[in-house]
């Protein structure tokens, strides 16, 4: 029905467009036209389709919550809470679907049929509303090409217009990322206090699963202390930074003052490969082959080690964060002025005092960015996590255990089939949201950082 | 004072020395970071596209096949019982077996044999009553002895074939009875829970329709949002924030936009669980700021003289834009998004939340049909136990790492060959 519906507008305004530029050579034969014959048929067809299809989609929006209000009004006197509600809603609309299978009540059916009806009125108003929208909008443009007014100013217009609401895309999806993240964390902190969360040491979701029935409370305020996270999640971090900054930006002061041309040709986009394959790669590599090697080399020193440690998940980030560094901080180090090396060698320094002395102070605001950045993609990595690190949320600082992560324990709760308004699921969003916090913050930071230095040499 | 000086002056060398070799030293370990782990994939995974078949000789006899009608129809032939008969073929490996202990010839083939032996009577009808030879699909046990895989001599309770498997196993392969040929069906069939069967096309489907739907949603709104910032916006606070707002989304971990999807698409909008529909819409909210920098990129590369010759001509701002500078910048905007879709391509975490990791042996033929894509493919394999899948994860690998090489390619190739250069 609806495609019917939106194909039919798409089908009419590409009419409109042929009638309205043949329109302007008929217009052509008795007065001047004031725009190119096309812009005639565009301004058709903007007013043909425009109108019809914001109508359209709002209506779509807004549709299910007006039926669901009407149909839900007979059951305002039973005193049910939302989430009854809710499960009854479903429930009528899978029987007027006929796809329900559990026993039909007299009143659900009566609803039902109500729900069956509401949807046919809406449908038939809609598709009224739509076909009058239309008739009027073209009826209105196509006075307008009779009267020959100017047609190229509200077409170009319009398509700013199309152009402005494009580039509002970006905004929406923040915008959807921070409420649907709210909006559930919100209902998780109803449940469990935020001092609980952001101050407790025992992360251990699952104890809180009761089959029918409110988990107890106490189990509750004890079992979503992510505390373990925030330190794993670091700590791993951390790990990866201490692979990955002092070979990436050994590399890229090499690649940058060192290397020839052909070097630094080949060897650059060889680099970035690193950061190129997908992350699961790298989870798989590290969980088949570092882990046990790690494993392997800890006892043959007669240490305890387990197969899924922080060190290899943190080594493996760590190589897939090279190229993050070493190619930023080639570009920043490539930008520092010449004169300023130049100074450099003329008061007889070698080359490494140079780099030490003169360009790395100079391009360190750059260089810090790149870190900020890298850091940032660190806390968000997930994928070699959940394979290489398991899933166990240990407090803990022996790299040589396995700890677990902010992003690992979203998988770990979200995997397979979830129930929203169960604490567990919302949980997962309040984690999201700490996790959307911090990588935030290391973002703004590091590209104002990174702004910064590069007016500076600009 | 003077050896002192040259002391001072060897230092300094020395010193100069050493840093070049920490650079050449960096640079090394990331390059042999790379080199092994191309080698770790390409050593595990290459033997994954050779099958390995066991060939024995199967009597299509009518009685057995539960067939009374003289000369059978099609129809005849599909209701067919092929229970014993494909028994028998396995059996008669080795007569002398007692019947108890069959399991472990039955147990060298999948489990999927039965329907073997009937496609092959199915294709061939005039097979009815002879005994013709047939290829049977080793289990994925046999198939990693054959491959070497498995070491032969741990004791016999670790190990998954028992001596008596492997006699049967020497005996076949000396009569060249075991059989090695390139592996169609990893291409061809969906996955499976056995890894001797699982093949790589439902996920594979899986990936490109996401990608096409990424590509469907993303590109419009990013070229137009690159557009509409780079050369109408007015400068002023909101489109700053816009602007802002682009580069930190970029920067979003992908997991989160893995909840976005949970929360938004699949709750509030209701759309169809582990599809490529959702997976796509989903890779297109992060491909969109990555898309949308690239075609800013390369829309403020075309130099102003282009369009002040526009102007000056009297086309109106709106004629400039679309008739010169966009198409001056879509090489630019192309190979951007191609690399973006190589990107999305590769991420596994935001389509595990929106569940295209369940198991699926179908291949899909549309966007709404359940699916899994290539790297929640490796994922699912590797978290499983069995032998067998990790020389399957690794080829996934490798056709993953093809597929994304042949994009970067193409990338590559757009703007080498299309961008005009500027001087």
């Amino acid at each position: 029905m609806n495609l019917i519906l939106v194909t039919f507008i798409i089908l009419l305004a590409f009419t409109s467009y042929y009638f309205g530029r043949k329109k302007a050579l008929v217009i052509q034969s008795s007065q001047r036209l004031t725009a190119l014959p096309k812009f005639y048929g565009y301004y058709l067809a903007a007013w043909c389709a425009a109108p019809a299809l914001i109508i359209f989609a709002l209506w779509s929006v807004f549709e299910p919550s007006i039926v669901k209000t009407f149909i839900l009004q007979d059951y305002t006197d039973q005193n049910l809470t939302k989430n009854e509600l809710q499960l009854i809603y479903t429930k009528v609309k899978a029987l007027a679907a006929g796809t329900y299978t559990g026993n039909i009540t007299n009143f659900l059916d009566e609803s039902a049929n109500k729900y069956i009806q509401l949807k046919g009125i809406a449908n038939s108003a809609k598709v009224a509303i739509i076909l009058a929208i239309l008739i009027f909008s073209l009826s209105f443009a196509y006075r307008s090409v009779q009267k020959n007014d100017r047609m190229r100013e509200p077409v170009e217009i319009f398509l700013k217009w199309v152009l402005f609401v494009a580039s509002l895309g970006a905004v929406l999806v923040t915008i959807g990322i921070v409420f649907s993240l709210l909006f559930e964390a919100i209902r998780f902190f109803q449940a469990v206090k935020i001092f609980d969360f952001i101050f407790g040491t025992h992360w251990y979701p699952a104890k809180t699963f009761v089959r029918d029935g409110q988990p107890d409370p106490e189990l509750m305020k004890d079992a979503f202390g992510a505390v373990p996270l925030f330190a794993g999640t670091f700590f791993i971090a951390f790990i990866a930074m201490c692979v990955a900054i002092p070979i990436g930006l050994l590399s890229g002061i090499y690649l940058s003052e060192y290397a020839g041309r052909g070097v630094r040709k080949y060897a650059k986009p060889i680099i970035e490969i690193l950061a190129g394959i997908p992350t699961v790669v790298y989870g798989f590599f590290a969980a088949l082959t570092v882990g046990p090697f790690v494993k392997e080399i800890g006892n043959a020193m007669g240490l305890q080690v387990s197969a899924e440690s922080a060190l290899a998940a943190g080594a493996v980030m760590g190589v897939m964060i090279i190229p993050f560094i070493s190619s930023l901080s080639d570009d920043v180090m490539t930008a520092v002025p010449q004169n300023l090396r130049d100074g450099s060698y003329a008061m007889g320094a070698t080359k490494s005092e140079t780099v030490k002395k003169v360009i790395f102070p100079a391009a360190l605001p750059g260089i810090v960015g790149s870190i900020l950045l890298a850091v940032s993609r660190a806390i968000g990595e997930t994928m070699i996590v959940v394979m290489a690190s398991g899933l166990a949320a240990n407090l803990t600082m022996n790299p040589l255990e396995s700890t677990s992560t902010i992003t690992a324990q979203i998988v770990v709760i979200l995997i397979g089939d979830q129930q929203f308004g169960d604490p567990k699921t919302q949980s997962a969003f309040a984690l999201g949201i700490s996790l959307f916090i911090v990588t935030l913050f290391l973002n703004v930071i590091a590209l104002s950082v990174v702004k910064k230095y590069r007016e500076k040499y600009e | 004072m003077n050896s002192f000086k040259k002391n001072l002056l060897k230092k300094r060398y020395n010193a100069e020395r050493r840093f070049q070799w920490y650079g050449k030293i960096a640079i090394g370990l990331a390059l042999s970071f790379l080199a092994v782990f191309m080698f770790q994939i390409f050593s595990k995974g290459y033997s994954a596209f050779q099958k390995t078949w066991i060939v024995t000789e199967v009597h299509y006899d009518k009685e057995l096949l539960l067939i009374d009608a003289e000369s059978p129809s099609k129809d005849d032939l599909e209701n067919a019982d092929y229970y014993d008969v494909a028994y028998k073929a396995m059996t008669s490996l080795d007569p002398g077996l007692p019947e108890e202990e069959d399991r472990q010839l039955i147990q060298m083939v999948s489990y999927k044999y039965e329907a073997e032996v009937k496609d092959l009577l199915l294709k061939n009808p005039d097979y009815l009553g002879k005994i013709v030879p047939i290829k049977l699909t080793a289990s994925d046990d046999v198939d990693q002895v054959h491959k070497g895989n498995y070491p032969r001599d741990i004791p016999e309770e670790n190990r998954r074939v028992n001596d008596y498997q492997l006699q049967i196993y020497d005996m076949l392969n000396e009569r060249g009875d075991i059989l090695s040929e390139f592996n169609i069906s990893f291409f061809t069939s969906p996955d499976s829970r056995e890894a001797e069967l699982a093949g790589i096309a439902s996920s594979f489907m899986g990936t490109v329709f996401s990608i096409l739907v990424c590509l469907a949603f993303s590109f419009p709104v990013a070229v137009l949002a690159a557009i509409y910032l780079e050369e109408f916006a007015p400068k002023n606070k909101f489109t700053d924030f816009i602007e802002v707002n682009i580069n930190n989304l970029a920067a979003v971990p992908s997991i989160v936009f893995g909840l976005l999807g949970l929360g938004v698409l699949l709750a509030v909008f209701n759309l169809p669980r582990s599809t490529p529909l959702v997976g796509g819409i989903t890779l297109s909210l992060m491909t969109l700021p990555t898309i949308i920098i690239a075609a800013r990129a390369s829309l403020k590369a075309v130099p102003p003289s282009i369009r002040e010759a526009a102007l000056a001509m009297g086309a109106s701002n709106m004629q400039t834009t679309m008739h010169h500078t966009v198409p001056l910048s879509m090489p630019g905007t192309l190979s951007g998004t191609i690399i973006g879709l190589a990107q999305a391509l590769g991420e596994t975490a935001p389509l595990i939340l929106i569940g295209m990791v369940a198991f699926v042996n179908t291949i899909p033929g549309t966007p709404v049909d359940p699916a899994a894509s290539l790297p929640v493919q490796i994922y699912i394999w590797s978290e499983s136990a069995e032998r067998g899948f990790v020389e399957k994860v690794s080829a996934c690998i490798m056709v993953l790492l093809a597929f994304l090489i042949l994009m970067n390619l193409a990338a590559q190739i757009v703007r080498h060959k299309f961008e005009k250069k500027w001087s």
